[in-house]
């Protein structure tokens, strides 16, 4: 890395600025102004429309294995959403699904 | 009365935040590490996570300064991957719109994938509560957070080099997103959504970073707002 320190504090000021500006955009300046229902539509889905795709890359290529599809990780977030959404409780599927993680790794190594 | 819906909704907030510094808090002092390692001082490594509070941009932005890239591509890359929290804006807005502009101006400061995520799942379960009581809770989910994620880097930058390679920890992020995001999969229209997110983002996985997520994310709003339509 060859940088000026006065470059990275650039990088630094302006990503947070526009980081902060990009997450006030919206709520900042629309206020309490009621917007039309088709955009609420919209919106309503915003969740489950953007969280999914966050993760999905790396469920299905993870790090650990350099980005090869594991069967052991994709076993352990099959069991985490089983879980979490059978029950609607976010603790019981993390926990089932990290103790399938662990549970499978540990198996595989002692293979 | 007020006063202890009002407490009520803090501390369910500060509750709900909890499982997550499981993963932000190791996510920090990774960052942390390899930010120092790439070069970064102490002051910088930390002025990230004070000032720019997302960890996925942060990290891209190191990989790209590791690689000598422009100032320019590593600063709009680092914006690419956060412009998704424009879309957390505008769907907080029904919710939060009406509250002072200094708390929205806070509210926009810890808006990050757990609080924005915390937030709405629980807004939807609780029609009654008021303004005050979601904003409440919105800055509950980051009360440990938001000091533990600066506090956290600070610990990796200092000390990098002693902590084991072992914090075994790629796939915490995974499982605590996905055990967050099933429970709200409660209609075919949010189903609708949540398949053509996955199947949009791992088909444009090859475009810059942020970029397939956002097409993606666009589509399944589009399907999930259309399947609404269609059976109402």
């Amino acid at each position: 890395m060859s940088y000026p320190p006065s470059s990275i504090w650039l990088i630094i000021l302006v990503m947070g600025v526009g980081t902060y500006l990009i997450r006030f955009s919206f709520l900042g300046l629309i206020g309490n102004r009621k917007m039309p229902d088709w955009v609420l539509r919209h919106l309503r889905y915003t969740p489950v429309a953007i969280l999914p795709g966050l993760v999905a890359p790396l469920v299905m290529w993870p790090e650990a294995t350099g980005g090869e599809p594991d069967p052991i990780r994709l076993a352990a977030a099959a069991v985490t959403l089983g879980v979490a959404w059978w029950w609607k409780n976010l603790l019981a599927g993390a926990a089932a699904g990290a103790a399938t993680l662990a549970g499978l790794l540990w198996i595989s190594a002692a293979l | 009365m007020a006063t202890t819906t009002q407490n009520s909704a803090f501390k369910a907030g500060v509750l709900a935040g909890l499982p997550f510094l499981l993963v932000g808090v190791p996510f920090a002092v990774l960052f942390g590490v390899v930010a120092t390692e790439a070069g970064l001082n102490i002051a910088q490594t930390i002025g990230f996570s004070f000032l720019v509070i997302a960890g996925a941009s942060q990290f891209t932005a190191i990989q790209l300064l590791s690689e000598n890239a422009p100032v320019f591509i590593v600063i709009a890359a680092a914006l690419a991957v956060n412009l998704r929290m424009a879309m957390y804006s505008a769907s907080l807005q029904p919710h939060l719109g009406a509250a002072s502009f200094r708390q929205r101006a806070l509210v926009a400061y810890l808006n990050v994938d757990a609080s924005y995520a915390l937030g709405m799942q629980r807004f939807e379960d609780e029609p009654d509560w008021s303004v005050n009581d979601k904003f409440l809770f919105f800055c509950g989910t980051m009360l440990f957070m938001f000091p533990l994620w600066v506090i956290g880097t600070w610990v990796g930058a200092i000390a990098g080099d002693v902590l084991p390679e072992a914090l075994d920890l790629d796939f915490a992020m995974p499982i605590m997103f996905l055990a967050l995001t099933a429970p709200m999969v409660k209609t075919l229209a949010h189903l609708g959504a949540a398949v053509t997110s996955v199947i949009g983002a791992l088909l444009l996985a090859f475009l810059p970073s942020g970029i397939g997520l956002l097409i993606a994310a666009v589509l399944a709003m589009a399907v999930g707002a259309e399947i609404e339509r269609r059976r109402a």
